[in-house]
């Protein structure tokens, strides 16, 4: 009765007798259920791709439609000059890209010594990190900000980066699962005279790829789509990743929505193009730590 | 015979090596420095970046400081302020309303998805994917669309809504009794696919001989719902409303993108009350006595779900 073999897939019990007219109906209508339901959670991705398409006239013509009348270009080719866009871009990929690779390497050192090596103080240092995984991040935000001013970090890449270089959420998954693995793996190794570093680096990372890879893409995902963080440390826009860049543009362009729209299609791409592809693993990683990234 | 697919429970820990006599006490303190030199890294950057905040975030509630001027102590006047300040209380009220909206109504609408995708059903891949698309986008990002939709003049959602008879002259988002609803509305379309795959695969875990049985013995869809899946997914359950408590009381992103915690300050969540105390008055001392408000709050909650974890098995 182990959870882990069940059925991937639970079929609705057989109905007993009904007439075909029944059945057909019953089909019809939970069709007509799943398009809507589907309709309504796409609706705004929908609407932000279709407007990013209209000419201005036809975004504020009433009463207003989903699909564009004609077929404009114009927004993504404007919105490079009227936001400082590629900065954005450039910023958002260096920063999101950074915190993950860094954040894997400095996670997985740290969850490596807490799960195959024995040494006093484990359990303090373990429970510590646990501690940590519990508290808002927000508590930190007012003396983060004063300690980055202190350190001249402010509207600077390495204060984005390096405060998050190594994340409690990332050594916890990391150590659930280097705990998994079997402990005779290293053991021959470390007979025969092997480092730890060593061991750590050929035997036991190749393991984990599979968690390492999970990680990594809700590493990407989280400071990918990060507001809060990005806003407190920039304050200079063309500083600013994608999120903050673009809330704070709407904020002092509101009706700028055709530039907004195309904006926003730009910003959302890398993501919805990485889950695509990985959508599997991204659900399996959230089904069993239950935790966003 | 546990159900629940959560994180592996906490294993215990290695056993240190056995080995005869001097060569043991060598290896083991080999060992132990190795563990402190993989963990060095990691360990700094926490100590400097998470404790050294937390542990002055505590120390700045009990002063006054603006960046410019040193901190200066002032004792417990900032919690006093707390008590009696109206805006305090507001943000309180709207993080409480807004997370007593959003957790029941994500957390069954997620159940709900679940049990459908979990039958037999034409376009299920395409619904599941629907459903989970907004989990992986950033919410700071399609708040700007969403803002859009709800726009009283180029609004198609705004529009549509209209023809419903739920009409709003200044548009929803500057409307003081609309807008709650609107930010929650996006709140709940974000995160319910986030819920609802953590359903499915406590749906799935259910063995399936139970509802063959059940059904078997004449027992209807409701009644197996009642009887066996709703108790073999409380845990689930559990976890889920935990999860989701914590995460809108700490809702943000959506907000600050839709209204700025307006209009006349009907949407301004703790955090955002952080945000602007901190960020824009500049109060550091008491914004800093507000964040521990919600640490507070969302300790609690954590140590609910560390029980969780701690007796997760049902057996059947």
């Amino acid at each position: 009765m182990a959870a882990t073999t069940a059925p991937t897939r639970a079929p609705a019990p057989a109905p007993v007798t009904r007439s075909p007219g029944v059945v057909r109906a019953w089909r019809i209508m939970t069709l007509v259920a799943v398009l809507a339901i589907a309709a309504v959670m796409l609706l705004p991705l929908v609407w932000m791709v279709a407007t990013s398409f209209k000419p201005e006239a036809d975004i504020v013509k009433f009463p207003p439609s989903l699909l564009p009348d004609q077929v404009t270009l114009q927004h993504y080719l404007d919105v490079w000059d009227r936001i400082p866009f590629a900065r954005l871009y450039v910023n958002t990929i260096i920063f999101a890209g950074g915190v993950t690779l860094i954040s894997l390497l400095l996670d997985s050192m740290c969850a490596y010594a807490l799960a195959r090596l024995a040494f006093p103080g484990r359990n303090l240092v373990f429970v510590a990190i646990l501690v940590m995984l519990m508290l808002p991040f927000q508590v930190t935000l007012i003396p983060l900000y004063d300690l980055l001013v202190g350190l001249g970090w402010t509207n600077s890449l390495q204060g984005l980066i390096i405060p998050r270089a190594t994340n409690a959420f990332g050594i916890f998954f990391l150590r659930q699962f280097l705990l998994s693995l079997p402990r005779d793996l290293e053991e021959a190794a470390r007979i025969d005279g092997a480092s730890e570093f060593r061991i750590y680096r050929t035997i036991i990372m190749p393991l984990a790829a599979p968690a390492l890879l999970t990680l990594g893409l809700f590493h990407f995902m989280y400071n990918w789509n990060d507001l809060l963080w990005p806003l407190i440390v920039n304050q200079d826009q063309a500083r600013q990743t994608l999120p903050a860049g673009l809330a704070l543009f709407m904020g002092q362009h509101v009706v700028e929505y055709g530039i907004l729209m195309a904006a926003s299609v730009l910003a959302l791409i890398p993501v919805v193009l990485f889950f695509l592809v990985i959508q599997r693993r991204f659900v399996e990683g959230i089904a069993t730590t239950g935790i966003r990234g | 015979m546990s159900t629940a697919t959560q994180v592996p429970a906490p294993p215990t820990a290695p056993p240190p090596p056995r080995r005869p006599g001097r060569a043991r006490g060598r290896l083991a303190r080999r060992q132990a420095l190795a563990a402190w030199g993989f963990m060095l890294p990691s360990l700094v950057v926490l100590a400097i970046f998470v404790v050294y905040p937390m542990t002055q975030a505590l120390y700045l509630s009990f002063t006054e400081y603006n960046v410019i001027q040193a901190a200066r102590w002032v004792g417990l006047a900032n919690y006093e302020k707390l008590l009696s300040d109206p805006a305090f209380r507001n943000a309180l009220v709207n993080t409480l309303y807004y997370a007593a909206v959003t957790t029941p109504v994500s957390v069954g609408l997620a159940l709900g998805l679940a049990l459908l995708l979990n039958r037999r059903l034409p376009l299920r891949g395409f619904l599941r994917t629907s459903v989970f698309l907004p989990v992986v986008l950033s919410l700071a990002i399609v708040a700007i669309a969403w803002s859009f939709l709800l726009d009283p003049n180029i609004g198609l959602l705004s529009y549509w809504l209209s023809k419903v008879g739920i009409v709003s002259e200044q548009g929803w988002l500057r409307d003081p009794n609309l807008a709650m609803p609107a930010v929650m509305l996006v709140g709940i379309w974000k995160n319910v696919g986030f819920y609802m795959v953590m359903y499915l695969a406590g749906l799935q875990s259910i063995p399936r001989e139970l509802h063959e049985a059940a059904s078997i013995d004449g027992a209807g869809a409701w009644r197996r719902f009642r009887r066996i899946t709703w108790p073999l997914l409380a845990n689930q359950t559990m976890l889920i409303t935990i999860l989701a408590a914590i995460a809108t009381l700490q809702a943000f992103d959506q907000i600050f993108v839709m209204t700025r915690g307006g209009p006349f300050f009907q949407t301004e969540t703790v955090v955002m009350m952080i945000y602007r105390v901190g960020f824009q008055e500049f109060a550091f001392g008491y914004a800093s006595a507000i964040s521990w408000v919600l640490v507070l709050l969302i300790f609690g909650l954590s140590m609910g779900q560390l029980a969780y974890f701690r007796k997760r098995t049902v057996t059947y």
